[in-house]
């Protein structure tokens, strides 16, 4: 039983060498190479599907950083303009307390011119009553002295307490 | 009823059945007949010039296989083996019935001594080999074809996938792991060897043709597996290989003047191949062996009466179930242990000083 037949050795060493050159040369390098390529190809699709991952992450950030800048401007604004309008109201309210002042003191100008101008014809009229008391007093009353003084003091009593 | 349990009674119910008549056929033939149960299991593992396929009214049917022969008289010779059949000789050649040369083809020389002529017949073993490798050609094959065929990256079927699966299996996990750096020139070998051996251990565990032949458990077929890995470490060896043998890293009184570790060196280099021989062949040849003898307990329990006879029998198909089922592991442990081993010492016959690092 431990003694090798030589035909079977012959035979073994004829097929297995035959099974041998045959698979080494057709079978299993082309099985090995082909199994080994599709993993090299998987791998480099998952590498890519990562960076591709990567990538849209990346693109969601900013575009998120974005949008928070752009949230942020806008409250900025809003803000400003806010304050810009207060501002606005603030002056406009200035400028209208100042013009109605400017107003006033105007009207109070005229008034005062008014009241000059009217005291000044008062007084022309003062004085054309007077001279006109006057000539009729000297027409009608120039006999008694005495009188004639308490007629024109008592005439210009009247006329001060006219004016 | 417990399912288990009903299948036992019909089981044993069958056994009885079918046991009767051999029963009563051996009761017929008489008691002096004893079974000669350990030749019939050496036959069974044995070589053989025909292929008995089963034997119906003590008429054998068997494939009778080519026998040829040379001798320095006749020249080559080939015939069918039937003219061999029952001890006939044919142009002086017979199978010797018993003797150094028993069961193997001999021939009567001038002076008339028995002789060994040169025998390459195809014998069961030699046609079994050939059944093998037209299988195992046809699988690999195939598989490689669909991937010529198939545009690159194409996802492959069941078939495919399965085969591919094996392999990558057997290259990633041995050849890859243990042989590291320039793994690919070592890898058809190793492959080729690994399925080689697979497929001829689960053949011969099929008890029906073509299977049933005992090839991995031949020390012929065996011996040429283990010396081509031998060719592999030896011829592809480097330099550091042979200096490990030669001029080992030992202290010097080691080696000069008594060489004692270069010669146990030395005697590695053979050693590792023939356990790599014995192991494979053992292993089979002991599977064939206990299943055989499991088997011939039902034979060999016809003569104790049915309900003996019928309890072996569910004993014994039983354990051939079991066994066949470890003989099944064993296929494929065995050819897993020879790959790997084989490519262990590949890996060692490679060393570097600065061992890199292998990619998982």
């Amino acid at each position: 039983m431990l003694t090798p037949d030589f035909g079977l050795l012959f035979w073994m060493l004829v097929s297995f060498l035959f099974v041998l050159g045959l698979l080494a040369k057709f079978g299993f390098p082309v099985i090995t190479r082909m199994v080994n390529e599709r993993r090299d190809h998987i791998r480099h699709s998952l590498e890519a599907a990562e960076e591709a991952a990567r990538k849209l992450e990346n693109v969601k950030q900013e575009s998120l950083a974005i949008l928070d800048e752009a949230r942020r401007q806008q409250a900025a604004i809003i803000k400003k303009a806010m304050s810009d309008g207060e501002q606005l109201l603030l002056n406009a309210q200035q400028k209208a307390v100042e013009e109605t002042e400017k107003q006033l003191e105007l009207a109070r100008q005229r008034i005062e011119l008014q009241k000059e101008k009217a005291l000044g014809e008062i007084n022309a009229q003062v004085a054309m009553l007077s001279v006109d008391i006057a000539e009729k007093v000297l027409h009608r009353q120039l006999d008694d002295k005495t009188k004639e003084e308490a007629f024109i003091l008592q005439m210009l009593n009247e006329a001060e307490s006219i004016v | 009823m417990h399912t288990g349990t009903r299948i036992l009674i019909s089981f044993g119910a069958v056994a009885l059945a079918l046991l009767w008549p051999l029963h009563a056929a051996a009761d017929s033939h008489g008691e002096e007949e004893k079974l000669p149960v350990s030749e019939i299991i050496s036959e069974h593992t044995a070589d053989s010039y025909w292929w008995h396929i089963t034997t119906i009214n003590h008429h054998h049917v068997s494939i009778y296989l080519p026998v040829i022969v040379y001798s320095g008289a006749e020249g080559w010779l080939a015939f069918s083996s039937k003219r061999l059949a029952h001890g006939e000789t044919y142009k002086g050649f017979r199978i010797a019935g018993e003797g150094k040369y028993k069961g193997k083809i001999t021939g009567v020389n001038a002076a008339g001594e028995e002789y060994r002529p040169w025998d390459i017949s195809i014998t069961k073993n030699a046609l079994a080999l050939m059944i093998n490798s037209a299988i195992m050609l046809s699988l690999f094959l195939s598989v490689a074809r669909w991937y010529r065929r198939r545009p690159k990256n194409s996802v492959p079927g069941k078939f495919v996938c399965a085969i591919e699966m094996f392999v990558m299996d057997i290259y990633d996990d041995i050849i890859r792991k243990n042989i590291g750096d320039g793994h690919q020139r070592y890898a058809p070998y190793l492959l080729t060897a690994f399925f080689f051996i697979l497929i001829n251990n689960v053949m011969g565990l099929i008890p029906v043709f073509p299977g049933g032949a005992n090839t991995t458990g031949n020390i012929a077929i065996t011996c040429v597996l283990a010396l081509c890995t031998m060719f592999a470490v030896n011829v592809f060896g480097n330099r550091e290989y042979w200096k490990e043998i030669f001029w080992p890293d030992v202290p010097v009184w080691l080696k000069v003047p008594v060489p004692i570790i270069p010669v146990i060196e030395l005697f590695g280099v053979f050693t590792k191949p023939f356990a790599l021989m014995i192991r494979l062949l053992a292993n089979i040849f002991a599977g064939h062996t206990v299943i055989l003898s499991l088997m011939f307990i039902i034979f060999v329990t016809v003569k104790m009466g049915v309900a003996m006879n019928a309890g072996m029998t569910l004993f014994s198909v039983v354990l051939s179930i079991i066994m066949n089922c470890l003989e099944l592991l064993v296929a494929y442990i065995q050819a897993y242990v020879f790959t790997m081993l084989s490519a262990m010492f590949i890996g060692l016959s490679r060393p570097s000083h600065h061992p890199k690092k292998i990619k998982a």
